[in-house]
């Protein structure tokens, strides 16, 4: 079988640089502690030398475009839910680099499935952002025709197969995925991304097992942004560490900064690798933040600290990739002010295009229900 | 009640509260389970940072401690489960589930063990559960998070369903169903959540029956049949239609396992037509059995065929001016009366 890899990825990465092999690899990490943030990312520095050999210039400048547009997208869809033309939505800033750094290694013929905070999947995953507003103003010109809405962006035709509101729905959905790509002998690749709360959920470990048996090419990335709700990691998931729980499943679960999109970009590219190559699952937790309330009007100071958002938005995954830029003299200053006007105009025009779309016809109402009735 | 006394305003949400507050107080075997129902896990600066994510659970944790107000992992199949454990075995736990759509992940623990546990155990097993829920369209919430999917659970032998329309019914149904020594789910509508009501609601604690449905008004003309939400509609419609000088009888059925068959046959019996008004899915629905009860047990005192006005069998759309179509409104019901009627 002939192999195509990623936009970024021309070749398959070299297995157990990162000890994918050595199961316990995430056992270095030292699991955060809540009363001493700050030590988790020397933490994780500690646990690996990331080499970032493969991160060229356009690798680095796609991601930093990419990333951008999902944070200008999402204010931009904030300011939408504030004039009350949608409900209320699940902000994604803050967590823009990890399915860039991931998305970097796949192609439109490979699977994404999201959540109900999804917005950074889509556009990760090349979604066209006009219709992506679209469909949050409940539009005809949406990526399902408004009847979906924030929580159920979908285009098959990229690859991303929908997110999700249900918590934890999605992560056998993308098993099933992957046992198409087996099946019918394609080298695709799926992904699927779910939050710390989700990780609670029976499927994801019914899931786990099942791809560890059949060696599934799915990629379960957990992105752990410390809250589910008002609920905050350390309580929900015992033990301490979601990567851990791949270690009953036999399959590698590796944690990794999620804020550093070159780590996420790192590590993806073997974990799509190992999954092109018919060597099955792998676990990513990718230690993130979300930065806004949980949805619409939630103030998140009603159950975490100032200190603890500023420590966390100290670490912005769009100011380090940008540090890693100009110190590496990719490019400079003027250039990424000139990517982000062109992120800003690009969505100016999908609120124009959404802003200015019809809502759906009324016979819209039971059409779609089936495929023939 | 007369006149003069004060009338005790409380919302939808405080009659809840009270209610569950209130049966903690008398029952120290009833617990509360659910996400976020208190909020903040166990960070001592932020206990009860939610209360709910309807806020029907707030302040219960500083009243009964976290022994008996438990925040969840999202595990609905393991907390569910863990109820019906819990029940069969000396407490009467509440689980929040969230919103109703969410009972597939934890549909066998409610449909193969709640409901069963009594029967195939020769009644030897009690399982005194309450599940409550939120149901209902029109918050722009999409497929996943605006069913009423109420007649499925009264599908299911060994189940009571109950659905309360004001305050008032709210606290004493949520004080019957954790009482009851069956498992009882209790579906609460988020629309009524937000809505003022002029109904008393007492300070102490009461129970309205399971089983039992309430005459709102008293009529001739016909019979407007509603189900939480929908006995707002239909109050609505009763007003127009009595505008147009007919004498409609509003029947709010309150419960739908059991239900007050009783009740409807006789409203049917005098009003001699009926528009049952119900926002859950068409097919198999408890609309459908409502009107298979009249054809059934009333016919020969119908003058028109019993008449559903629900949505129509498809999905909750997320687009505002589709999802508007899809709810039963004043003007459906009236439509659907005038036709009875004329
Ligand atoms: C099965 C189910 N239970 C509960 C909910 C309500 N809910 C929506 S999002 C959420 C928290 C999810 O937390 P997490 O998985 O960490 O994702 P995050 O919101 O942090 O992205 C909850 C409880 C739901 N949508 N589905
Ligand atoms: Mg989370």
């Amino acid at each position: 079988m002939s192999i195509t890899f990623g936009r970024f990825s021309n070749q398959p990465a070299e297995f157990g640089k990162f000890g994918f092999q050595k199961l316990n690899w995430h056992a270095v990490i030292i699991a955060p502690n809540l009363k001493s943030i700050s030590a988790i990312v020397p933490a994780l520095r500690r646990g690996v030398e990331m080499p970032y050999e493969e991160l060229n210039k356009e690798s680095l400048l796609w991601m930093y475009e990419t990333m951008v547009t999902i944070r200008r997208f999402e204010e931009q869809s904030r300011r939408e839910a504030d004039a009350g033309k949608l409900r209320g939505m699940h902000s994604s800033i803050g967590q823009e680099a990890v399915p860039t750094g991931i998305c970097a290694h796949l192609n439109e013929k490979d699977y994404v499935l999201g959540t109900h905070r999804s917005h950074h999947h889509c556009i990760a995953k090349g979604l066209d952002i006009n219709e992506m507003m679209a469909e949050l103003l409940g539009k005809s010109t949406g990526t399902g025709k408004g009847k979906g809405g924030t929580m159920h962006i979908a285009d098959i035709n990229k690859g991303m197969l929908g997110a999700n509101g249900v918590v934890g729905s999605n992560i056998p959905v993308a098993t099933g995925v992957a046992l198409t790509a087996k099946v019918k002998g394609t080298d695709q690749v799926s992904v699927v991304f779910f939050g710390d709360g989700a990780s609670s959920q029976g499927v994801l470990h019914e899931s786990m097992n099942l791809a560890g048996i059949w060696k599934l090419p799915v990629i379960f990335v957990c992105e752990n942004n410390r809250y589910a709700e008002a609920t905050p990691f350390e309580y929900s998931v015992a033990g301490g560490s979601v990567a851990n729980r791949a270690d009953g499943y036999g399959i590698p679960g590796v944690t990794i900064d999620g804020q550093s999109a070159l780590d996420v970009f790192e590590v993806s590219k073997e974990a799509v690798s190992r999954a092109r190559m018919g060597e099955g699952p792998t676990l990513i937790e990718a230690q993130t933040y979300r930065y806004q309330g949980h949805f619409g009007a939630d103030d998140p100071l009603g159950y975490r600290s100032k200190e603890e958002q500023e420590y966390y938005m100290s670490r912005d995954c769009i100011l380090m990739l940008q540090k890693h830029i100009l110190d590496g003299a990719y490019a400079n200053e003027t250039q990424l002010a000139a990517i982000d006007m062109k992120c800003i105009e690009a969505v100016n025009t999908a609120t124009e295009f959404a802003n200015n779309s019809p809502f759906p016809d009324p016979k819209e109402l039971i059409t779609d229900v089936y495929v023939t009735y | 009640m007369t006149q003069a006394q004060t009338v005790r305003q409380i919302s939808f949400i405080q009659a809840i509260n009270e209610a569950l507050r209130q049966e903690m107080h008398r029952d120290p075997d009833v617990i509360v389970m659910g996400e976020d129902i208190a909020g903040g896990g166990e960070r001592e600066d932020f206990q009860d940072a939610w209360g709910g994510p309807m806020r029907l659970t707030k302040g219960l944790v500083n009243d009964f401690g976290r022994l008996r107000v438990r925040d969840t992992p999202i595990s609905e199949a393991g907390f569910v489960g863990a109820g019906v454990g819990a029940a069969a075995s000396g407490l009467r736990p509440v689980v929040d589930l969230m919103y109703v759509s969410f009972y597939g992940v934890c549909a066998d623990q409610i449909t193969n063990n709640a409901a069963k546990m009594h029967y195939m155990f020769g009644g030897k097993v009690k399982v005194p559960l309450t599940i409550m829920t939120g149901i209902g369209a029109g918050t722009n919430s999409a497929a996943q998070h605006s069913e009423t999917l109420y007649s499925i659970f009264t599908h299911f032998p060994g189940l009571k369903c109950v659905v309360p329309s004001n305050p008032y019914n709210a606290k004493g149904l949520m004080a019957a169903a954790i009482r009851d020594d069956d498992p009882v789910i209790v579906f609460n509508n988020r629309q009524l959540m937000g809505l003022r009501f002029e109904d008393n609601v007492p300070e102490e604690s009461y129970t309205v029956e399971i089983g039992k449905s309430e005459l709102k008004t008293q009529g001739e003309d016909i019979t407007l049949l509603g189900i939480g939400y929908t006995t707002r509609v239909c109050m609505e419609a009763a007003a127009l239609l009595e505008e147009r000088g007919y004498s409609v009888e509003v029947l709010d059925l309150l419960s739908l396992s059991p239900m007050d068959e009783d009740a409807i046959l006789s409203s049917v019996k005098k009003t001699r037509k009926i528009v049952i008004v119900d926002e859950d899915y068409p097919r198999c629905s408890i609309a459908t059995d409502i009107s298979a009860l009249v054809a059934e047990e009333a016919f020969d005192y119908l003058d028109a065929p019993p008449k559903r006005v629900t949505p129509p069998h498809t999905q909750v759309p997320y687009s505002r001016p589709l999802e508007a179509l899809f709810v039963p409104t004043k003007e459906k019901v009236l439509a659907a009366a005038l036709e009875v009627l004329e």
